[in-house]
């Protein structure tokens, strides 16, 4: 199983993204395998509206089945739950300690989103 | 003749100005309240509300049965508003601009336009004017839409009075567009001039012939005047700060009707706009 992070460097030390839509990458992380992959979400800094929407789809697209964010806004989390991913709302950190949350079973899921669009 | 009400700044009197100007003229008056967002030229004209009408855009509507996850929609659409999550579309109508590309890219037609309600269009009479009210839904994010419907009910060969929102954004800027005149209304003090310096802008790139009314004299310095000067833009009434007029609109009367003097105000400014607006003809 893959689980993807919103972060704003390329390894499993860089700090986890608190926002989801405009985080400058996607580290995604293969639970099997021990081995991650950067996917780069610039595209989406500068985009006009519906940037937590197309980060959504990129995270599906990954295959990630789990995600793990600071916040995430409405629109993404429809998106996300439509594809089946669950989301994960964890504290400032960097990767690796989340995914320690993680695997250690400190992170419950989220139900719904946890913030309002446009929130940062 | 069709003139819009503008200003960068709120609160300058583009609602005050538009309603007294309506009620200025002899001849039968259009008068649009393009502010769909808190429209309120209706609460100075105290007319009869004659009918109201629905307006609604074309959003496109996902058939599960047809779609197969192609894709081919949410990489036509620029604003994210259709997604592919799984195995169908997914749509976001309150971020969907309705030009109706993604059903014309969708290999499957899977997807067709229905309609979704943005907001109302109320007529109301008083007197020889027609006021025509734009009003968006709560929750609506997109005003432009709604300003081009209202807009449709243009007589262009009446005398036409838009009261435009504030600002310099889109919906300013839809309900300028084909006006034959822009009034920018300001106030003479730095936030008056800063806001104003940006309208100016924004009507010589819609390339509109504009004049400037100075509202709330006796406040603030001269250098909204300076300024006009300078670029040269006429300053066609500067309209003394009267703590009346605000009494006034404040109990929701026209100050036309009751402040003292005010009409011949008005009346020298309705003359000194359609000289203009013939002018520029």
């Amino acid at each position: 199983m893959k689980i993807a992070f919103s972060t704003s460097g390329s390894n499993l030390d860089a700090p986890l993204d608190s926002r989801f839509g405009r985080c400058a990458s996607f580290l995604i992380y293969d639970l099997e395998t021990d081995q991650f992959e950067i996917i780069s979400n610039l595209q989406n800094l500068t985009a006009a509206q519906g940037a937590g929407i197309q980060a959504a789809e990129t995270v599906v697209r990954s295959g990630a089945q789990a995600l793990i964010t600071g916040h995430c806004g409405p629109k993404a989390f429809k998106v996300l739950s439509a594809a089946g991913v669950t989301v994960y709302n964890a504290a400032e950190g960097t990767v690796h300690a989340a995914l320690n949350a993680y695997k250690a079973g400190q992170l419950p899921p989220t139900s719904s989103a946890d913030v309002e669009g446009h929130w940062s | 003749m069709i003139i819009a009400m503008a200003s960068g700044k709120g609160g300058t009197g583009k609602t005050t100005l538009s309603v007294n100007l309506a009620k200025a003229f002899s001849q039968p008056v259009q008068l649009l309240d393009c502010d769909v967002e808190e429209p309120n030229d209706h609460l100075f004209l105290g007319g009869e509300l004659l009918n109201e009408t629905i307006v609604s855009v074309l959003v496109p509507e996902v058939d599960a049965s047809r779609c197969d996850g192609c894709r081919a929609c949410s990489a036509f659409c620029r604003y994210n508003a259709i997604i592919v999550p799984g195995k169908t579309a997914l749509v976001f109508p309150e971020l969907c601009h309705s030009c109706g590309g993604c059903i014309k890219v969708c290999p499957q037609n899977a997807l067709k336009e229905v309609e979704q309600r943005i907001g109302l269009i109320r007529t109301w009479r008083s007197g020889g004017i027609s006021l025509l009210q734009g009003q968006l839904d709560v929750g609506v994010a997109s005003a432009p839409p709604l300003i081009r419907v209202l807009k449709e009910r243009i007589e262009p060969d009446r005398i036409v009075i838009l009261d435009a929102p504030p600002g310099t954004s889109c919906p300013v800027v839809t309900t300028l567009r084909g006006a034959d005149l822009a009034l920018l209304v300001t106030e003479p003090t730095p936030f008056g001039l800063h806001d104003l310096t940006i309208a100016v802008e924004m009507v010589r790139e819609i390339n509109l012939p504009m004049a400037v009314i100075v509202n709330r004299m006796g406040i603030g310095d001269d250098r909204v005047q300076r300024f006009c000067q300078a670029e040269n833009i006429p300053v066609i009434a500067e309209i003394m700060d009267d703590r009346r007029i605000a009494e006034n609109y404040s109990r929701g009367l026209a100050a036309i009707d009751h402040v003292p003097g005010f009409r011949a105000v008005m009346i020298e400014l309705r003359d000194k706009i359609t000289a203009l607006c013939r002018k520029e003809a």
